[in-house]
C-alpha cells in the first residue's frame, strides 16, 4: 500500500545533511509517542491474545501459552457479531453516501452564499456530545417521538410496534454519527473541480448524466473512497449505536470486545477478537483501495 | 412548476439532509429546557431550573472538570507534535516517508475499541492501571494523526514564493520562518488544535477502557442513560455547542478580516 506521494521539498537551499537533521528532528517526538502508546500496545495486544487463564484461575490473570487456536474459538463463538457488525456497517455507509453525496454537490456548487453557514451545519453535530445526540435519536424514534406517533397516526405502524431496539434504528443511529465524515471528503474534492470543465462538457454536447457520470464522478473519487472508508471503519467497531439505538439481537463486534473485557474479564478473547476486526478492515481497505486504483490516504 | 422543482430538487434535498443532521442537536437543546427531573425522556413544560443550577446532578460538574483536564494537555501535545511532523513532511526530505505516514495513517483506520483495548492491556501489564494521566496520553495519541492531516494541508497549500521573498530580502531561515511561514500556517494549526480539542472531549470509546473509576463528561452521560440522563447534561451539551460555534465564527470573520487587509 503505497501511501501518498512524497512531495518534494523545494526548499531544500540548506545543505542537505543539515535539513536531514532538522526534519528527524521534528519528527522524532511525535513518532516515539506513536511508537510507544499505538505499536507497542498492539504488540501488547498481540501477545495477549494467545494467552490463557492463569492455573490459579484468579480473575484477570493469564500465562501466556501461545494458544493460536484462541482466534478460532474466538471467531467461531462469535461469527454472528462479526457479520452483523460489517454487514451493519457497509448498509450505514451506502446511506450515508447517498445523503452525503448530493448533499455535497449542493454545497460545493448550489450553494451560492450560503455555502460556509451550510458546511458549518455539515460539522454542527461535532460540537454537542456523541451521545447525547445518540441518546436524543432514542428520544426521537422512542415509544413516545414524533416518528412513531405519525407513523401510528397514519396506519403504517401498528399500535403496539416500536422502531427502537431495531436493526433499522441501530443503522440510522451509524449513518447519523458518520455523516459529517463522509460529506467532508466529498465536498473538498468536488469544491476542488473546476467547474469550466464541466461547462466544457454541456459544450460538447453531453447531457446532465453524461457530464456528471463522466466528469464530475471520476474526479469526485478520491472524496468518495476517502468518505467511505472514514465512515466504514469506525462503523465496524462501534458499540454505541447498537447499545443504545439496540437490543441484544443488534450486538456488533464491538459490543462483544468491550463485555469480554469489562464483564467477563477475559482479555486474551476479547484480543484475539480485536485483532480479527482489525485484519478484517485492512483487508477490505485494501482490496477497495486497489480496485478503485487510488493510493493517496493521507 | 415541474421545471423550478427539477432545477431546485438538488437544493431541497441539501435542505432535507441538514434538517435530519440538526434534527437531534435541535432536541438536544430544547431538552435542556425541560421540566423533567429525571427521565427526561418525554416533554413536560418549559423551565429554567436546569440552566439556573447546572451543578445539582451528583458529580456531573466533576465530570466536565476531568474532560477539561483531559482534553487540555492533550490537546496542546497533539498540536505541537503534530504539527512538527506536519512541517517535517510538507518541507523536507528524507528517509522513511512510507512509514511515517503509514504510522500517522494506522491509528485513524484503527478502531476504537482496538485502540483502548491494547492501550489499557498494556497499561495492565506495565502496572500503571487507570485513570486520567493513561486518558490523557491516549487522547494525544489519537489526535496526533487529525493535527498532522490538518496541518499538512495548510503547509502544502502556501506559495513556496513568499518565502521565497522574504530569504530574498535577507531574511534568516529562523525569521522566514517566524514572520512569514507561521502566520500563514497559523489558521491551520487552530482548526487542528480546536479538532484535538472536540475530539478528545467528545470520545467516550477510548477513555472509557482507559479511565478507571474516574468519569469524564462522556462517561457520566453513558452511566446515567442507564437510570435516565438528567436535563443538566443537555445544559452542558448546549453549552459547548454555543461556545464551539462561537469559537468557529470568530475564526470566520478573522480570516475575512485578513483577506479585506
Amino acid at each position: 500500500m503505497a501511501l501518498a506521494h512524497a512531495e518534494v521539498g523545494n526548499k531544500a537551499h540548506a545543505p542537505k545533511k543539515r535539513a536531514k537533521r532538522i526534519a528527524y528532528f521534528l519528527l522524532a517526538p511525535g513518532l516515539t509517542w506513536l511508537l510507544i502508546f499505538f505499536a507497542f500496545p498492539l504488540i501488547n495486544l498481540a501477545e495477549t491474545s494467545t494467552k490463557t487463564p492463569a492455573p490459579t484461575f484468579e480473575t484477570g490473570e493469564f500465562v501466556q501459552t501461545f494458544r493460536f487456536s484462541n482466534f478460532v474459538d474466538a471467531f467461531v463463538n462469535n461469527q454472528e457479531q462479526f457479520f452483523r457488525s460489517f454487514l451493519y456497517a457497509l448498509i450505514a455507509t451506502l446511506f450515508a453516501l447517498a445523503i452525503a453525496y448530493p448533499l455535497a454537490y449542493a454545497i460545493a456548487f448550489r450553494s451560492g452564499p450560503w455555502k460556509n453557514l451550510m458546511l458549518i451545519l455539515v460539522v454542527a453535530p461535532f460540537f454537542t456530545s456523541f451521545l447525547l445526540r445518540t441518546l436524543a435519536w432514542k428520544q426521537i424514534l422512542g415509544a413516545e417521538g414524533p416518528v412513531v406517533s405519525a407513523l401510528q397516526f397514519l396506519g403504517i405502524l401498528p399500535p403496539e410496534a416500536t422502531i427502537t431496539a431495531t436493526a433499522f434504528s441501530v443503522i440510522l443511529g451509524l449513518t447519523y454519527n458518520f455523516l459529517p465524515f463522509m460529506t467532508l471528503p466529498i465536498y473538498a474534492s468536488l469544491d476542488r473541480i473546476d467547474y469550466r470543465l464541466l461547462e466544457a462538457s454541456g459544450d460538447l454536447y453531453a447531457n446532465g448524466v453524461t457530464t456528471f457520470r463522466k466528469v464530475t464522478l471520476p474526479l469526485s473519487a478520491p472524496g468518495v473512497v476517502a468518505g467511505t472508508l472514514l465512515t466504514f471503519i469506525p462503523a465496524s467497531g462501534d458499540y454505541i449505536n447498537a447499545q443504545l439505538l439496540g437490543s441484544p439481537e443488534n450486538y456488533m463486534i464491538g459490543n462483544v470486545i468491550n463485555s469480554r473485557f469489562f464483564r467477563v474479564v477475559d482479555y486474551p478473547t476479547a484480543a484475539a477478537l480485536s485483532f480479527i476486526l482489525m485484519a478484517t478492515i485492512l483487508v477490505l481497505v485494501v482490496i477497495y483501495i486497489r480496485r478503485l486504483g487510488t493510493d493517496e490516504l493521507v | 412548476m415541474t421545471h423550478w422543482l427539477s432545477k431546485n430538487l438538488i437544493r431541497l434535498y441539501a435542505v432535507l439532509a441538514i434538517f435530519f443532521i440538526l434534527l437531534p442537536i435541535f432536541y438536544t437543546v430544547a431538552f435542556s429546557f425541560n421540566d423533567a427531573q429525571k427521565r427526561n425522556i418525554s416533554w413536560q413544560g418549559f423551565t429554567l431550573t436546569a440552566w439556573l443550577n447546572p451543578c445539582e446532578p451528583i458529580g456531573i460538574c466533576e465530570a466536565l472538570g476531568n474532560s477539561f483536564k483531559v482534553g487540555i494537555p492533550a490537546t496542546i501535545l497533539a498540536t505541537v507534535m503534530g504539527t512538527m511532523i506536519a512541517f517535517a513532511l510538507g518541507r523536507y526530505n528524507f528517509r522513511g516517508r512510507g512509514t511515517t505516514n503509514l504510522l500517522i495513517f494506522l491509528p485513524m483506520a484503527t478502531p476504537e475499541v482496538v485502540l483502548g483495548a491494547s492501550l489499557l492491556s498494556m497499561f495492565i501489564n506495565i502496572k500503571v492501571g487507570s485513570g486520567l494521566l493513561p486518558v490523557i496520553i491516549a487522547h494525544t495519541m489519537f489526535c496526533v494523526s487529525f493535527v498532522v492531516v490538518t496541518v499538512k494541508a495548510r503547509v502544502a497549500s502556501l506559495d513556496p514564493k513568499l518565502e521565497e521573498a522574504a530569504r530574498d530580502l535577507y531574511a534568516s531561515e529562523w525569521e522566514t520562518f517566524r514572520r512569514v511561514t507561521l502566520p500563514l500556517v497559523a489558521p491551520g494549526i487552530a482548526a487542528a488544535a480546536l479538532l484535538s480539542f472536540a475530539l478528545s472531549f467528545d470520545d467516550f470509546i477510548i477513555t472509557n477502557f482507559n479511565s478507571g473509576v474516574v468519569d469524564t463528561f462522556p462517561e457520566y452521560v453513558w452511566t446515567a442513560a442507564l437510570r435516565g440522563v438528567p436535563p443538566q447534561a443537555n445544559v452542558i451539551g448546549t453549552l459547548m455547542f454555543i461556545i464551539a460555534l462561537a469559537f468557529v465564527f470568530a475564526g470566520q470573520v478573522l480570516s475575512k478580516r485578513r483577506l479585506t487587509k
